[in-house]
């Protein structure tokens, strides 16, 4: 067996891979937070408390209804998305023209909400939810042990971010968007309904979580708080990258995701504060962000 | 030199007359007189716990609502020196002054190396960027060997005032909390109400007119955000020394936003607001502790309806009612 810098590969890569999957979470969450930004100007502070709605919402489904994983995938951030849709028309539209903190206030609060019913509901012990069978195991790569979810939960988020920005960057629709984003006013003068594109973005940007929220389910188990800190997290990652640009977003994602798990194998202690410190150091030399405009 | 710019928080307090108005000095003769008669009417250590989110609430005003710069992590600072505090009355056992002294100290400190690095960012950033500093040092106080991780620092000894007095009585304490709060209340306002305190307004208001005239915008930035700090910081020493506790509690994030929620309920930019959205939450969660989660439920709802209907908050209302600033 080799070794590395005095480190066994099994253990390097294992955190690796540990940091791959917390980067995949990073990189939807911090996605989704960077789209509402782009176009609402707000923080969207329940996103944590919107992505253990999507792990939730799949829990339900699956105990109560019966619906697979597969189908959650895919109904969990259309139901979700629809509550966020619901938030942004009711609540959210009446803050646009005040001042941007009062959009990130109004959220926390709704973040408060969401957990505490939650946590009434469910208590906070956690609920147990299973991997789907077509990807339980795992694979021997000769260097490593890959569960198989595990990969998955990479493959997929890779692939929704991607496509995110391939939706935004390169279609019609996302040229109606960054438009807005630039200047709502002219955007609606052409004849498109920049409200309603507005409360899509939140829908979408809402969706993103729950996915994320789905995806996490069979990972970490169930429960009110898992959305709570992860969110700080990723307001961290959002500094350290900056909002301006969607590819930032993903790259500083799993980028701080892998950093995270490297700290693990050479300094367990600090990992937990890795991120912060990255981001100290990015606000000293860089304080519009790796990716940021200055504003 | 007073401010008379357009202002976005339309305070009422800044179209305030040269010298003390005497309706404040009124107010503060009158909350002084009913919180010296409270204890005997009251439970003691429910009137302190007030009086200490009281200063906390305030600390947070003086930053939000006359400096402009909402702080999402003064958890951090009011957690930290609750540990320092708790940590030398215990395990040094200092005296509380000194106790009280060095906590305070502490988050000064603290708040001198987070606001450097938060002010280098605006608006939701800067919220953003103190909210993840706080939990950095909330994974420091879960992991660092002096603050005995989930169970706090307990039964901290209340020690004797400068050596003699027995601070063991819930009464005698009363009475020194009151001080230290009422000290601290009365320095915030001299705070805002000075030359300094015009410049941080104007600078609230329109930072790069504020730029274009001469003023070092970030100093003072700095300057109120290591105030505030110290302040919540002498809140949380405080604290420790009444409930004889510092705790995870007292830095995580939930915090933060209870003090948010404080200031908001209350009225941003008064004088007199943090301190009755304080009194207002902390009774709130007096009566209903055994509801568990239900209370966070409430602050959520509490939050909701104050940033939709009542962005003036309690105090901020009454004020327009009766058309002087509060």
């Amino acid at each position: 067996m080799f070794e590395l810098l005095g480190i066994p590969p099994q253990a390097l890569f294992g955190q690796l891979l540990l940091g791959l999957i917390n980067g995949s979470f990073y990189a939807l969450l911090s996605l989704g937070l960077a789209v509402i930004f782009g176009l609402l100007n707000i923080i969207n502070f329940s996103h944590g408390a919107q992505y253990m709605m999507g792990a939730f919402v799949a829990w339900m489904g699956l105990t109560w209804l019966g619906i697979p994983y597969w189908g959650a995938l895919l109904i969990v951030p259309l139901v979700v998305g629809a509550t966020g849709v619901a938030i942004e028309r009711l609540m959210i539209s009446r803050l646009y023209h005040l001042d941007h903190l009062y959009g990130l206030l109004l959220t926390f609060g709704l973040a408060l909400i969401i957990q505490g019913l939650f946590r009434n509901q469910f208590g906070v012990s956690g609920l147990p939810y299973s991997i789907p069978p077509q990807l339980s195991g795992g694979t021997n790569l000769g260097f490593m042990f890959l569960p198989n979810y595990r990969g998955w939960v990479v493959i997929a988020s890779l692939i929704v971010c991607f496509g995110t920005w391939f939706a935004i960057e390169r279609t019609r629709l996302g040229a109606y968007l960054r438009a807005a984003t630039e200047n709502p006013t002219l955007v609606g003068a052409f004849g498109i309904n920049v409200p309603r594109m507005i409360t899509l973005t939140y829908g979408f940007g809402v969706a993103l979580a729950a996915f994320a929220g789905v995806l996490a389910a069979p990972i970490y188990s169930v429960n009110p708080n898992m959305g709570a800190d992860l969110i700080i997290v990723v307001f961290a990652v959002v500094v350290i990258g900056g909002m301006g640009s969607i590819l930032g977003a993903i790259l500083t994602g799993f980028g701080l995701g892998i950093v995270e798990g490297l700290t693990k194998v050479f300094y367990p202690e600090a990992s937990s504060v890795a991120i912060f410190v990255i981001m100290a150091i990015v606000l000293l030399v860089k304080p519009a962000g790796l990716f940021g405009r200055t504003a | 030199m007073s401010a008379t710019t357009e202002t976005n928080y339309s305070s009422a307090a800044d179209a305030m007359p040269i010298g003390t108005p005497r309706h404040h000095i009124v107010i503060f003769a009158g909350l002084l007189v009913l919180l010296l008669i409270a204890p005997f009417m009251l439970y003691p250590v429910f009137i302190m716990k007030i009086l200490c989110f009281a200063l906390f609430a305030s600390a947070l005003n003086l930053l939000l609502g006359f400096g402009g710069l909402l702080s999402f992590g003064h958890a951090a600072f009011f957690g930290s020196a609750s540990y320092v505090t708790a940590h030398a009355a215990k395990v040094w056992g200092l005296t509380p002054e000194v106790a009280i002294l060095l906590g305070t100290v502490a988050a000064a400190f603290l708040g001198l190396v987070i606001g450097a690095l938060a002010i280098r960012r605006q608006g939701i950033y800067f919220a953003m960027v103190t909210l993840a500093f706080a939990q950095m040092i909330f994974f420091f106080a879960l992991q660092a060997p002096f603050t005995g991780g989930e169970d706090g620092i307990q039964a901290v000894p209340r020690g004797n005032l400068f050596g003699f007095i027995p601070l063991a009585n819930d009464m005698t304490l009363y009475f020194v909390v009151l001080a230290i709060v009422f000290g601290g209340l009365l320095a915030i306002y001299r705070i805002i109400h000075s030359p300094f305190g015009q410049v941080l307004k104007a600078i609230r208001d329109n930072e790069p007119r504020s730029i274009s005239l001469g003023y070092k915008v970030n100093r003072y930035k700095l300057a109120v955000f290591v105030m505030s700090a110290t302040l919540a910081g002498l809140a949380g020493s405080t604290k420790a020394l009444v409930f004889q506790l510092a705790s995870l509690t007292d830095v995580y994030w939930t915090m933060s936003g209870e003090v948010v929620l404080m200031t908001l309920l209350g009225g941003m930019g008064t004088i007199f607001g943090p301190f009755v959205g304080a009194a207002v939450i902390v009774t709130m969660q007096n009566y209903f502790a055994s509801f568990g989660a239900w209370v966070t439920i409430l602050q959520g709802t509490i939050f909701v309806i104050s940033v939709l209907l009542f962005r003036e908050g309690i105090i901020g209302v009454i004020s327009r009612w009766i058309k002087k600033p509060l």
